[in-house]
Formats: structure tokens, sequence, C-alpha cells
């Protein structure tokens, strides 16, 4: 097991440097000079010109300005905005914690109902029931979820005013971010009703960013389970008396657990490329949107920051769920 | 010299392999049709086809004409509505059944372009590194790995802040993000089919790399490759869309679905026709797509079949 971490962590290191390499190349590969880039002003005089490249160090001979971005980047520091001078790490710590609150709410709200939906599908296979959970999640599966957002908006905040359009908190409560989750500062701020408020929020940009996954967390569900269905030892268990629903979710779903655990983690990647979907839909304060606003505006230094931080956060997930699968799966670890 | 009514060898041998084909192909279609989402989905993929083929003769309008007398105007049921414009305009005044209708074209037309981009990129990537293994074997695995942690879009939508927003430049973006599935299932069938004897006695034959590789080997890799192109097809379509929506993909005027619903966000609350038809119309292409993808994978991959 410790030879299947370490040879797994081992892997890390090349695809680390590959991305900061792409990161860092970024700005490099961006059409025009990348100090009008970085300097983001216009019209300079040669002097100011002459000056700016020696302090961004484009003067330098490459490999060496990638080195210097590398040491500065495995110490936390990226650098600042070109449009507001905040610093990258800074900035990128504290939007985090909203893009993580709601992929984690999405995350819950698919494995939850994926999970059961694909049981019912298998238990029911080839009823009314399974015919038409597939259905719909295959048009969960196809959906093109900004526009998905757009009609949740229109039927249930602004046609039935049940939950509000944008934003992560009603503008009646204010206060200091503890955790940065709003789930949690509300209920520690003890305001009334700020709690709601925040649950109201997160329920649409929740289901938007939570559909896709849904369907491929139910449509992987059932298939595993008919899988395991179909094997001797449940076979056995039937034989034996058991009730079906003992059957189904006592002994086949934990075996047909695992590629659904792995199918979740996958899920991540997705999730994180429907953040940046949701959120601007939803104009939900996190990195998504940052990053979003970010292209907009040319802001290309936190472009190269969060593509770097981003990648890095898709490799270490993707890190820990092969590990945990291992874990769970004792076949892989021999091979 | 042979008679002419006699059959030469040959020509039994064509008409053995053409009959082979066939029957492969009878075989194919058998359990493709059994499913019947995929067969409703390729109907309804054929006739987007031909909506987008014969766009020009069956939109009532010009997708650009402006009718300034009509902004904003509703579907024909609802008050306020005429049949001159089915669907409704939108807030120029455009006809909204017509953009829908040409915008078919862009959305077909982004996806097979993504698809043969990425699946000729990564079919090459993929029988290199699994043909030669060695150090290009992880010099183009790696490089795969790099690509494939970054969330696509994002990814994508950098590569167009490189290259410039653009129709073209979204689709040379989401095929480059797409080509490393192509490359990664490439490379695991070669490397399951290199030893088999039939490639063995191709080499022993005097088969060079380059005929092995492409007429040998790749034949046998192709059912998993199908499956992926037609997933990576609705995807593209998805990811298009989406660039679009978010400024980078096809700029406007042009009736692409995705362009069309960013330009329809600021009326969501007065207008739903702008805003429900492209998207409609994004879903119905996607679905039919992916219900023609599973009928595919039943039929092709034989592990799956009956399951």
């Amino acid at each position: 097991m410790l030879r299947f971490i370490l040879n797994r962590l081992a892997l890390v290191i090349p695809t680390f440097i590959g991305i900061s390499i792409l990161s860092f190349s970024f700005i490099r590969l961006l059409p025009g000079d990348p100090v009008d880039v970085l300097a983001g002003e216009r019209s300079m005089s040669a002097e100011r010109r002459a000056q700016l490249i020696h302090a961004f160090g484009l003067d330098r001979p490459i490999w060496q300005q990638y080195l210097d971005y590398l040491w500065h980047a495995l110490h936390g520091d990226l650098g600042s905005s070109i449009t507001d001078a905040h610093p990258i790490m800074g900035e990128f710590l504290t939007l985090f914690p909203a893009t993580v609150e709601l992929t984690l709410c999405a995350m819950i709200f698919a494995t939850i109902l994926g999970v059961l939906f694909g049981i019912l599908a298998a238990a029911r296979r080839g009823s009314w029931v399974d015919q038409l959970t597939m259905g719909t999640a295959l048009v969960g599966y196809s959906m093109p979820i900004f526009w998905w957002g757009l009609l949740l908006i229109i039927v249930f905040a602004a046609g039935l005013h049940w939950v509000p359009v944008s934003g992560r908190i009603s503008l009646d409560y204010y206060f200091k971010p503890v955790t940065g989750f709003m789930l949690i500062d509300s209920l520690l701020s003890g305001q009334k009703g700020a709690f709601l408020s925040a649950v109201q929020h997160l329920i649409l940009p929740t289901i938007v960013l939570g559909t896709i996954p849904l369907a491929v967390i139910a449509r992987q569900t059932r298939s595993a389970m008919l899988e395991v269905l179909g094997e001797d030892y449940v076979r056995t268990a039937r034989s034996k008396g058991l009730s079906n629903f003992r059957v189904i979710a006592i002994h086949a779903f934990r075996n047909a657990l695992i590629p659904v655990v792995t199918t979740i983690g996958l899920q991540v990647g997705v999730l994180l490329t429907g953040a940046i979907l949701t959120e601007t839909i939803f104009s939900w304060p996190g990195i998504g949107k940052w990053m979003i606003d970010a292209i907009g505006h040319r802001d290309y230094t936190v472009v190269q920051g969060g593509l770097l931080l981003i990648a890095i956060i898709v490799m270490v997930v993707n890190l820990i769920v092969d590990v945990l699968y291992a874990l769970i799966n004792p076949r892989i670890r021999t091979r | 010299m042979a008679d002419d009514s006699a059959p030469t060898v040959e020509a039994l041998t064509v008409v053995r392999q053409r009959s082979a084909r066939l029957e492969v192909l009878g075989e194919f279609w058998h359990y493709f049709s059994q499913n019947r989402g995929a067969v409703i989905g390729l109907v309804v993929f054929v006739a987007l086809m031909l909506m987008a083929i014969f766009a020009p003769w069956i939109a009532p309008h010009n997708p650009d004409e402006q009718f300034r007398q009509n902004l904003l105007q509703p579907p024909a049921w609802q008050q306020g509505g005429s049949w001159q414009f089915i669907f409704g305009t939108d807030d120029v005044g455009r006809d909204m059944l017509s953009r829908v209708i040409f915008g078919a074209r862009f959305s077909l037309a982004i996806g097979f372009f993504v698809v043969v981009a990425a699946l000729v990129a990564g079919v090459i990537l993929g029988l290199v590194a699994g043909f030669f293994r060695g150090v290009v074997d992880v010099v183009i695995m790696r490089v795969m790995d790099v690509i494939l942690s970054f969330p696509s879009l994002l990814l994508a939508l950098t590569l167009v802040a490189i290259l410039g927003p653009g129709l073209v430049n979204a689709m040379i973006a989401i095929a480059i993000v797409y080509q490393p599935y192509f490359a990664r299932l490439t490379r695991a069938s070669v490397m399951s089919e290199k030893n088999r004897e039939y490639v063995t006695s191709a080499r022993v034959a005097g088969a060079g790399p380059l005929r092995l590789m492409l007429v040998t080997i790749l034949p046998n890799c192709l059912a998993p490759l199908i499956v992926q192109a037609t997933l990576s097809f609705s995807n593209a379509i998805l990811d298009a869309a989406a660039l679009g929506f978010l400024g980078m993909g096809a700029q406007p005027p042009t009736p692409e679905w995705g362009t069309m619903l960013a330009e329809a966000r600021e009326f969501i609350l007065t207008a739903w026709w702008v805003v429900t038809l492209p998207g409609l119309a994004i879903l119905i292409t996607v679905l039919a797509i992916n219900l023609m993808g599973d009928g595919l994978r039943d039929a092709l991959d034989p592990k799956l079949k009956r399951s």
C-alpha cells in the first residue's frame, strides 16, 4: 500500500512541473508585449518601459524567469492583480470558501439523490420507474447548466419569489466572516433569520451545479447495482430468504460502492467547471466568477495565478481519490 | 483466360469480405435498433442535420434582418404575438425561430470540427505513445496529464484569451482540451493489442511500424474511440455554447445558441422566449446525440452488451 502511494505521489511531481510551466507561459503566450500585459498601461515612455522590463525580470533568461516564478509560487507568492493590486493568494483564500461551500452542497445533493435514484432504478429494472429516472438522468446529463440556471431564476426567483436571484446572503445582514462559509458564519453571527437567508441563497445554485453530477451518479449507481445483483452471493442471500430491501441495501449496495465512489471523485473537475458557470449566473462571489471577471478585465496575473491554484486543487483531489480507491479496492494495489 | 461466367478466386474473396462486413453492420444495427432511445436520438439528429443544411429554405426570415416595428414581440400564441414571428422576436426585432434554425449550423459544425480535430490528434499521439513506449510515451502521457489537470472549460477559456475570442478559436481550444481522452484510450488499446498474435504475424510478414500502427492495430481499437467521439460531440456543443454564453465564443450577431443566450440574459424577467428557445435547442441537440451514444455503446462494446 505504501509503495502504491509513493508511486502515485511520484507522478504528482512531473504533473506539477507541467502545470507550473503552462501557467508561467500563459502571460508570455498572450498577444502583445508582456510588459504591456503586466503593466496595464498604455503609451509608456521608453524609459518607463525599460524600468518595468527590469522590474518584472523580463530582461533575464527565460529559464531564470521560470525558476523565479516557481520559487515564489512555492512560497505562496503569486504576485498581485493588475487592476486592484491585491495579492492574488490572499484574494484566492478569501473567495475560495464560497466555492467550496457551493461545491460541497452540490456534491451532497447530487450524491444522496443520485445514489437513491440509481438504486431505485436498478431494483425496479425495466419498469416505468427505471425508465423515468434514467430518462430524466439523461436529460440532466445533457443539460446546458447556464440555461438551466436562467430557467430556474425565471420560475422560482422572478416568478414565484420563493428564493432570491443572486448573491450569498440578503443585504439586511452583515457580519465579519469567520470561517468564510456563509452557513456557519450566519449561525455564529447570532442574527435572527441570517441562516435561513443563507440557505435560501444556496438552493438554486446547488441544484444547478449538482444537476450533471446527479445524473452521472444515478446512471453509474444503476449500472454498478445491476452488475452486482447478478452475482452469485446476491442469489445466495436471496435464497436464504432475506428480504428484498436487505439484499439490495446491504449485500448488493456495499459492493456496488466502489465504482460509485470513483465516479463521485471524478466529478470534482466537472464541479469546478460547473462552478465557473454557476457562479457567473448567480453572482456567487467564488473563484469561478473571479476567474471569469479577471479574463473579462484582462487581469492576466489573476488568470495565471488562478489557473495554477485550480489545477493544483484538481491534482490533489485526483490523488486523494486514487488513494481512497486503492484503500477500498485491494485489487488495484497489486496492479 | 478465365471464363467470364466462372467467378475468380479474387472475386469470391471480395464477395465474402463484403458479406462479412454486411454481417458486422447488420449485427451492429440489430443491437443499436433494440435501444428505442437510440433510434429516437438518431431520428432527431438527422432532422437537425437537415435543418442545418436547408436552413435558408426552412427559416421564415433572414436571421440577421431586424424588424424595427416588432421589438421583443412575444410568440404567436401569446397576446401581442403574430404568426409572422411564430416564436417571437428578440430585442432588435430579429425572428427567433429563424435564428434558432440557423444556430443548428454552428452547433453541429462545432461538434464535427472538434471531434475530428481531437480524434486525429489524440489517435496519433496515442498510437505513437502506445507503440513505441519509453521516453516518447512518458513525455506524451505526462503532457496529457497536465492538460487533464485543468477543468476543461477553464483551460478552453484561457486558450481563447490567448488566441482571441471567436468561434474558430473556441473550437481549436475545445479540441485541444478534448484530445487527451482520445490519446489515453488509443494508447490503452494499442498496448493491449500490440502483443496479440495477429500483430506479431503481421510484423513477421514484414509490415513496417506505420502499417502496423494504422492498418493492423488501429481498426481493432475503434469501438471505444467511437463511443468517446459521440460523448465529445455533445460535450463540445455544450462547451462551445458555454464559451459563447461567457462572451468568449462566437461573437454577436452570430446566431450561435450560447451567444444568443448571453445577449438574452438581460431580458429573463421581461421576455421569456428569447431565453427559453436557444437553450431548448441546445438541450434537444445534446440529448439526441447522447441517446445515440448510449445505443452506440451498447452495440459496440461487447462487455456491456445485455447489461
